[in-house]
């Protein structure tokens, strides 16, 4: 007996040795974008490289924010995803009430063909969509990067298979007191959808912050870009010898919000990748 | 008489609310998704560059495509970027996914850990790759320098963008796929594991008898999701090389990019992305077929 928790043991040893080994080769480039941020530029173009800077550079943030519209690209992303977010909620909670309880002709086949569409690759869609908003002469504004953000196939599938996990007992009781379908959803089904309101927000907040494809087709001028095309702008056109320690600033405080939003809710993005990935 | 009425009030209220509930979703379904599907099918029957009128074509785009040395050259870069991309990753997912699974301290610790790469914005994660990879003042070339070797242009080289961009795309990976394995792993029983244990089976004999071929639905949804994903990829391309150097990472989705939003030949790039529409309705038709666990229960009640 003893001897077998010895050897239990010490393969736990040896689990936390390969964790721990992964976990560093995982951090490195979090921590070296981090230590680049604080250097200067002198630190920056050395060989052999310098790890720890001399004297932590906190200007390089005042800087990197300075050099381009920073404010304006964090207002951008901010709007873009709160719209997105709340709308895509809104929308997608409406939707997935109306497929897991009401019944109407064509459902079934209107939810076969939302399902379908989860599968199309965006860039076949990309180039009707830019020819959609040409004509709406939304070309270079955030609407383009907002309305079509505001639906979303997999959000209402998320929806309906959590609300058809709930017992219909409450909603039959509230239904026999004469409560309207509004009523049944915003008193009964919104309060009990907390945790996949929690799951698909987190997924868009995190999918919308991060999008870059998309807004890069869309957005020209400089004050409607979002964050992700303003890094790319550092990358490119701001001096002949690019900026690392202003770029690895500005990305750190772009990735910031979204480590710390990943932290606190990744409960329910964990949950969102199961029940997506395996089962509903 | 009045029940049957009430009922028929009733069923015709229930449809009134479906529909008002459904449709500003469906609106927005119907405009962004339902309309350019259809458009990109005519899209590839035709010329157009957005300043004259669209011209159809027939199948010219088609024949075009089998001809198009590019589109070959960089179907082949697609799927290089995938499989040099996929097999690494599962491996590694799984292995994670199995220390993981032991019941151990700090689990939420190191699964948060392994996961960062995942949520991280791409375009960031690129950038800093990039600088990771410069060949003179990079770390990866003073490592490689540390242990004797003289590292390579990376991002600047015909032979080593493609494989720099796919470490990059494993260390990102691994964090979605090991979660997929870890509830995978959760779904087997302990007793099979403590029968086995009883039988005097050791840890490899547990993982080759038990694990793996329990785990296979799993393993085989996260090669195909992963797959999907990976020849989808776009952001580390245009930030890490453009493409280039000269074509040697341009995948499909950068040359439909390039196809549309450089050269404005919107019908010969719908015609490449509906290549790639075939490639991934083959692989998602694949995944239903060989395991029908997931489509019981995606499909319609």
């Amino acid at each position: 007996m003893l001897k077998k928790s010895t050897s239990k043991r010490l393969v736990d040893y040896l689990s936390y040795i390969l964790l721990i080994l992964t976990g560093i080769v995982v951090i490195l480039p979090f921590v070296w974008m981090i230590l680049s941020s604080f250097k200067t530029a002198g630190e920056i173009w050395t060989f052999p490289p310098v790890f720890m800077p001399k004297k932590f550079q906190w200007s390089n943030y005042v800087e990197a924010w300075k050099a381009l519209p920073f404010d304006r690209f964090f207002i951008n992303s901010l709007l873009v995803t709160i719209f997105v977010t709340v709308g895509q909620l809104f929308t997608c909670s409406l939707g997935g009430y109306a497929f897991a309880r009401l019944r109407f002709p064509g459902k079934d086949k209107l939810f076969l063909m939302y399902l379908a569409t989860m599968m199309i690759p965006f860039p076949v869609l990309m180039i009707p969509l830019f020819i959609i908003m040409q004509s709406f002469g939304w070309i270079d504004t955030l609407k383009s990067i907002i309305v079509p953000g505001l639906f979303s196939a997999w959000g209402t599938f998320l929806m309906r298979q959590f609300m058809m996990g709930i017992p219909r007992t409450l909603e039959d009781a509230a239904k026999i007191d004469g409560c309207s379908y509004w009523g049944l959803y915003w008193k009964i089904i919104v309060p009990l959808c907390k945790p996949v309101f929690a799951t698909l927000g987190i997924f868009t907040f995190m999918g919308t912050w991060n999008q870059f494809f998309w807004p890069l087709i869309m957005i020209n001028t400089i004050s409607n870009k979002t964050l992700p095309l303003g890094l790319v702008m550092f990358q490119t056109r701001i001096a002949a010898e690019t900026p690392w320690h202003l770029i690895m600033a500005a990305s750190c405080a772009t990735v910031l919000p979204i480590i710390i939003l990943f932290i606190i809710g990744q409960k329910y993005y964990v949950k969102g990748i199961v029940t997506s990935g395996l089962k509903g | 008489m009045k029940l049957m009425h009430f009922r028929l009030k009733n069923v015709q209220k229930e449809k009134i609310a479906g529909y008002g509930f459904l449709s500003p979703n469906l609106i927005g379904f119907i405009i962004f998704s339902l309309i350019p599907i259809i458009a990109s099918i005519f899209l590839t029957f035709s010329r157009w560059n957005l300043a004259s009128s669209p011209e159809f074509v027939g199948l010219q785009n088609f024949s075009n495509l089998l001809k198009d040395e590019l589109f070959w050259r960089y179907l082949w870069n697609t799927f290089y970027y995938a499989i040099g991309t996929i097999p690494l990753t599962v491996i590694l997912a799984f292995f994670l996914a199995y220390l993981l699974n032991r019941k151990i301290r700090g689990v939420v610790f190191f699964r948060t850990l392994y996961f960062l790469p995942s949520v991280t914005l791409l375009v960031a994660i690129a950038i800093v790759w990039s600088w990771l990879y410069n060949a003179d003042f990079g770390l990866f070339n003073f490592f490689l320098g540390k242990l004797g070797i003289t590292g390579p242009r990376w991002l600047q080289s015909k032979t080593w963008a493609m494989p720099a961009i796919i470490i990059m795309g494993i260390w990102k990976g691994v964090g979605y796929s090991m979660l997929i394995f870890l509830a995978g792993l959760q779904t087997i029983p302990e007793q099979y594991y403590e029968a086995a244990e009883i039988d005097g089976a050791n840890w490899w004999h547990r993982i080759i008898h038990i694990t793996i071929p329990l785990i296979s639905p799993t393993t085989f949804f996260v090669i195909v999701t992963t797959t999907i994903g990976s020849i989808q990829g776009f952001d580390q391309f245009y930030i890490m090389t453009r493409g280039g150097p000269s074509g040697a990472t341009t995948t499909l989705v950068y040359y439909i990019f390039q196809n549309a939003f450089e050269w404005f030949k919107m019908g010969y790039a719908a015609t490449v992305a509906m290549m790639l529409f075939v490639i991934v309705l083959a692989l998602t038709l694949l995944q239903w077929r060989l395991s029908n666990k997931w489509v019981f229960d995606m499909g319609v009640n």
